[in-house]
């Protein structure tokens, strides 16, 4: 499609995917995948380990380059884009398993999302003079504010690695929505956590949707969170998507069973 | 860099280091006025001071940007050679005039900087991936790679050709003017200034010569990338070894002689104060977070939006550039100049330290660039008479010890005085709407 | 957008393209020949295969051990050394022959690396890489300067004494010594015996198995520890031989006789693919040809072969990083 009739379409969907195809040699991981998600839409992509969603969102963000396919934010392609650029055209993400930077503090680990919006050179950050003392400080305060938002505030000082687990997570979505998305991937947030953490989370993403406007997709295996709060899930399996609905359509979805049960238990039930 | 947040401190961490730094200078400055150490000593302690500067440079490259490079050795003789030609030409005007190594070596650095710019003005990178695209959906990919390269060729070709004409009509009238303001000035104080000129040349080019290689070769992993920089501190060792071919005076194996001594105790305190004040204040900006951020998660970082091939680009040229400088002093330190001083062996002693110090900490390179010239020297005067061999042999022998009982080395990542890191201000608690459930679970977490 | 009806003459040009570098290769290939005539190109070319065998020996060393523990073993060029070393004392303190020397240097160069691995790298296996790789450094400067004590070897050339007579065959020109043949022949018999323990036996298994994944072959019943410091003896004995082999074929030993050929194999075995063993093999003939031909061809080329030999490997490390048998190694994210 042209350029322009992409944007006029765009209107209501932030994100939208199709014939996404990516290929590893010979073997197909994610093959003709079409998704849309609208603006403010908290989506979910689920399916069984293996079945290409955090390949899906690999390709979102450019760290693999799709074999096939269109991958529209906003109206404009983001394949074959650098993952620094898409990130900064307003695409976040965390990841399956954590990736803060381990031996920073907190602080440090949200301040790096503002280094685009530093607003001084390195010539100023030497010498001290010029913009640095004012830029930094404002930097500094507004990463402070934003760990505040996610009470995170009295951990700045601690290493990251230092932090319990489920702090850990928190830091991780805090510090990806400090580079001021407006389409947060979110790979399996509540991994690793207990029921009431999960709880936690499954408000903290309402909270955080609300709060800065964001459209969210996200993977995740528990389906109390994915039931809970996704509007309108896909489920993968195989690379390919076998189905598409609300929460209430995939719980009752034969094929969706079966792909995570195996066909004999999808038969039984 | 400092892995735990320090607790309140009482007095501003610049007073006690100012201190310090003063007393280190005071003490050996008096030292050698007064004769109480030789020569000798007095050089020893000088090129720790410019070991220093190098480990720095390196300890920027791996401890805090990751990349693990064998090659620092190279920028070291980069400036060593190139401010040597620079002031030789003032005492014996080898280029022809006793500007004239100067005045190309400015010409030609502009005019590369000018053929970068003007490839990325050009947009050589888009042109290719875009007419690559174009072109693969008509023909296979390998025959369209045969055009790309074709029209990539041409076109750095013409940003060669305009930066060649650049060097070319600029150098006379550079060298005209420098030599016209040499002549202006008392002797003394030109001197002073084509020093000057020679050690930051001598910078800037091991800059910009890594900024080139770093570009290509940075994107290797890390494994790789410390090959490759062997490899090419391995060819620049050979190439000095047959420099007399391009450049009579450089003189080849035999060794360049006849460069001007004026390396002294001052200036290599100076540039090492100046250098790791720079650093410092650049570590703690956002730029060197974003550094260190490369180090720590280079895929997170990316996601971050941190353009990480610039980052590790830049933190490779400003690590040459300190090698350089260091090198440029150590040309002028001892009057000559031989190839063995860069050799693969010699290049292995700016990663001891550092590892030795501790990857990542400013401090701990300046400590064990300290340590590490007096455990050779003082080997070297303790041991008995016929015996001085035997400090090559127990060196390693320590070296082994300390890796098997302090694997981080001697002060890990942490700094001290004003090299720690600043505390930020703890701001008050904005209230702002936050969900109240988030509140109640601070502090909960764990599987 | 371009018409398809452009798609034929673009491949036509960029097959003629093909065709002129081609063409452009062969002659500069036959222009060589011609240069010095053909018996001297081939006289290089023998020249090359003798040193790259030897490079091969010292190549797998590096390769095998990278491969098993991931450590750039920079001491293995001084193992090379010392074989050249043990065997020059079994020749003039004993009187032994060719074959005694080199099964001794053999030995001495196992055990040497034996007790390296237990002493220096398997405390250091927990702690980040680097330390390891320094305590490599230490290691290599340890026996440099160990040999070059004056009660041990001295830091002199020292003239080699042959264990046995050169024989020259004259064969259409080009000359071929006995050296050449043998080393040849023992590089051969020792690669195609690693082969075969490697693929062909149990305890290779177990070597490719802990090379994979080392929890796994742990878990599996695999003695790890006993394996690693078998692939270390191995890569050592190999390297001994090699050192055997140089100082017979080149007939001056110093201490840091190393350096240089060993610094060769590593950049063969990484244009190779590091791991690799095959590609190790073939990068050795590959580095040996080049060394020679560069001093055989290019006009002071005896000052610029190392140049040439770390260009090439800029080259591959732009071209195909990973090696000519190399695999990428993809970071899951």
């Amino acid at each position: 499609m042209s350029a322009a009739t992409a944007k006029q379409e765009y209107t209501n969907r932030t994100l939208d995917i199709r014939d996404l195809t990516m290929m590893f040699g010979g073997l197909r991981a994610v093959s003709d995948f079409d998704m849309a998600v609208p603006e403010n839409g908290l989506y979910g992509l689920i399916g069984p380990n293996g079945a290409g969603k955090t390949t899906v969102f690999n390709m979102i963000t450019g760290i693999y380059r799709p074999t096939e396919g269109t991958i529209l934010f906003e109206g404009n392609d983001l394949v074959g884009r650098e993952p620094y650029l898409i990130t900064r055209t307003g695409v976040a993400r965390t990841f399956q398993n954590i990736r803060l930077f381990q031996n920073l503090t907190v602080l440090d680990n949200v301040r790096i999302a503002y280094h685009t919006y530093a607003g001084y050179s390195m010539i100023e950050a030497i010498t001290r003079l010029g913009r640095f003392g004012a830029r930094d400080r404002v930097m500094t305060e507004q990463a402070q504010d934003f760990l505040a938002v996610f009470n995170l505030q009295d951990r700045q000082g601690e290493i990251a690695k230092n932090l319990p687990y489920g702090e850990q997570r928190r830091l991780e979505i805090a510090r990806a929505l400090a580079a001021q998305p407006r389409l947060l991937l979110l790979d399996e947030p509540a991994a690793g956590m207990n029921p009431k953490e999960v709880g936690t989370l499954m408000e903290l993403i309402h909270f955080i949707r609300d709060r800065f406007k964001l459209t969210i997709l996200l993977i995740e295996h528990q389906m109390r969170v994915v039931m809970g709060i996704c509007e309108w899930i896909t489920v993968m399996d195989f690379g390919q998507v076998i189905a598409r609905g609300t929460p209430r359509d995939i719980q009752s979805n034969t094929r969706v069973i079966e792909a995570y049960l195996g066909k004999r238990m999808g038969k039984e039930l | 860099m400092q892995t735990t947040m320090p607790r309140k401190r009482l007095i501003p961490t610049w007073i006690p280091t100012l201190l310090v730094a003063i007393a280190v200078y005071l003490l050996v400055a008096y030292a050698k006025q007064t004769d109480r150490i030789s020569v000798y000593w007095h050089q020893v302690i000088q090129l720790a001071g410019l070991t220093a500067i190098t480990g720095l440079g390196l300890n920027l490259i791996y401890g805090f940007n990751g990349q693990f490079s064998l090659g620092h050795v190279g920028f070291y003789a980069i400036g060593a050679y190139g401010s040597a030609l620079i002031t030789k030409d003032l005492l014996t005007k080898w280029s022809g005039t006793n500007v004239g190594a100067l005045a190309w070596m400015i010409a030609g650095q502009i005019g590369l900087v000018l053929v970068l710019m003007l490839i990325g003005r050009l947009r050589v990178g888009q042109i290719r991936k875009g007419l690559a695209a174009r072109l693969e959906t008509l023909i296979k990919p390998h025959e369209a790679w045969v055009f790309t390269t074709l029209v990539t060729l041409i076109l750095v070709a013409f940003a060669l050709a305009l930066g060649v004409g650049f060097v070319w009509l600029a150098q006379k009238p550079l060298a005209a003017g420098l030599g016209s303001l040499i002549t202006k000035l008392p002797e003394v104080a030109a001197q002073n200034v084509i020093f000057v000129l020679a050690l930051l040349n001598g910078g800037t080019l091991a800059a910009l010569v890594a900024y080139l290689i770093g570009l290509p070769l940075l994107r290797l992993g890390s494994d790789y990338f410390g090959i490759a920089t062997l490899g090419f501190a391995i060819m620049m060792y050979t190439g000095l070894q047959n420099s007399d071919l391009i450049i009579p005076t450089m003189k080849g194996a035999r060794g360049m002689v006849g460069i001007p001594r004026w390396t002294t105790w001052g200036w290599v305190f100076g540039v090492l104060v100046v250098l790791v004040i720079a650093m410092r204040n650049m570590l703690y900006s956002s730029h060197g977070r974003a550094i260190v951020s490369v180090r720590e998660d280079e895929i997170a970082a990316k996601m971050m939006g941190i353009d990480v091939a610039q980052s590790k680009a830049l933190a490779f040229a400003i690590g040459g550039f300190f090698a350089g400088v260091a090198g440029g002093l150590y040309a002028h330190l001892y009057g000559f100049l031989h190839p063995s001083s860069f050799s693969m062996v010699k290049g292995f002693d700016p990663l001891i330290i550092i590892v030795f110090g501790g990857l990542g900490s400013m401090t701990g390179t300046i400590v064990a660039s300290a340590l590490f010239a007096l455990i050779i020297e003082g080997l070297r005067v303790l041991l008995p008479q016929g015996f001085e061999d035997w400090r090559f042999v127990i060196y390693p022998v320590l070296l082994l010890l300390i890796m098997l009982l302090r694997p981080q080395g001697l002060l890990g990542t942490n700094e001290w005085g004003w090299l720690r890191p600043p505390i930020p201000p703890m701001k008050g608690v904005p209230v702002s709407s936050k969900p109240s459930t988030a509140r109640a679970e601070s502090g909960e977490g764990g599987a | 957008m371009k018409s398809s009806t452009l798609a034929l003459p673009l491949r036509v040009i960029a097959w003629l393209v093909y065709g002129a570098l081609g063409l452009g290769i062969v002659y500069a290939l036959v222009a060589l020949v011609r240069l010095n005539g053909p018996v001297y190109f081939l006289q290089a070319v023998v020249d090359g295969l003798k040193l790259g065998f030897v490079y091969a020996l010292i190549a797998l060393g590096y390769t095998m051990v990278y491969g098993i523990v991931r450590l750039i073993n920079f001491a293995h060029g001084d193992v090379f050394m010392v074989g050249a070393f043990a065997s020059f004392y079994a020749i003039t303190e004993y009187g032994w022959g060719f074959v005694p020397a080199i099964l001794f240097a053999m030995l001495t160069c196992l055990l040497l690396n034996v007790v390296i691995e237990r002493v220096a790298y398997k405390p250091l296996r927990n702690a980040p890489r680097i330390a390891a790789l320094i305590t490599a450094i230490g290691v290599s400067f340890f026996l440099e300067y160990f040999t070059a004590l004056k009660f041990v070897f001295s830091a002199d050339f020292i003239t080699y004494k042959r264990p046995f007579e050169v024989v020259v065959w004259n064969i259409g020109g080009v000359l071929i010594t006995n050296i050449t043949v043998i080393i040849i022949v023992v590089t051969v018999f020792l690669l195609l015996l690693l082969q075969y323990i490697v693929t062909k036996t149990k305890i290779g298994k177990a070597m490719r198995a802990t090379s994979l994944d080392k929890p796994a072959a742990r878990l599996m019943g695999i003695n790890v520890d006993a394996i690693i410091s078998l692939t270390f003896a191995m890569g050592a004995a190999l390297a001994g031989a090699g050192g055997v082999l140089y100082a017979i074929a080149f007939p001056q030993i110093w201490t840091f006789m190393g350096l240089m050929p060993g610094l060769k194999a590593f950049v063969a075995a990484v244009l190779g693919g590091i791991g690799n063993i095959p590609g190790a093999f073939v990068g050795s003939l590959l580095m040996g040809e080049i060394d020679v031909l560069v001093v055989s061809f290019l006009p002071m080329g005896s000052r610029l072969r190392d140049l040439f030999a770390f260009f090439v490997l800029i080259l591959v490390f732009l071209i195909k990083p990973t090696g000519i048998f190399g695999e990428p190694q993809v970071e899951k994210v």
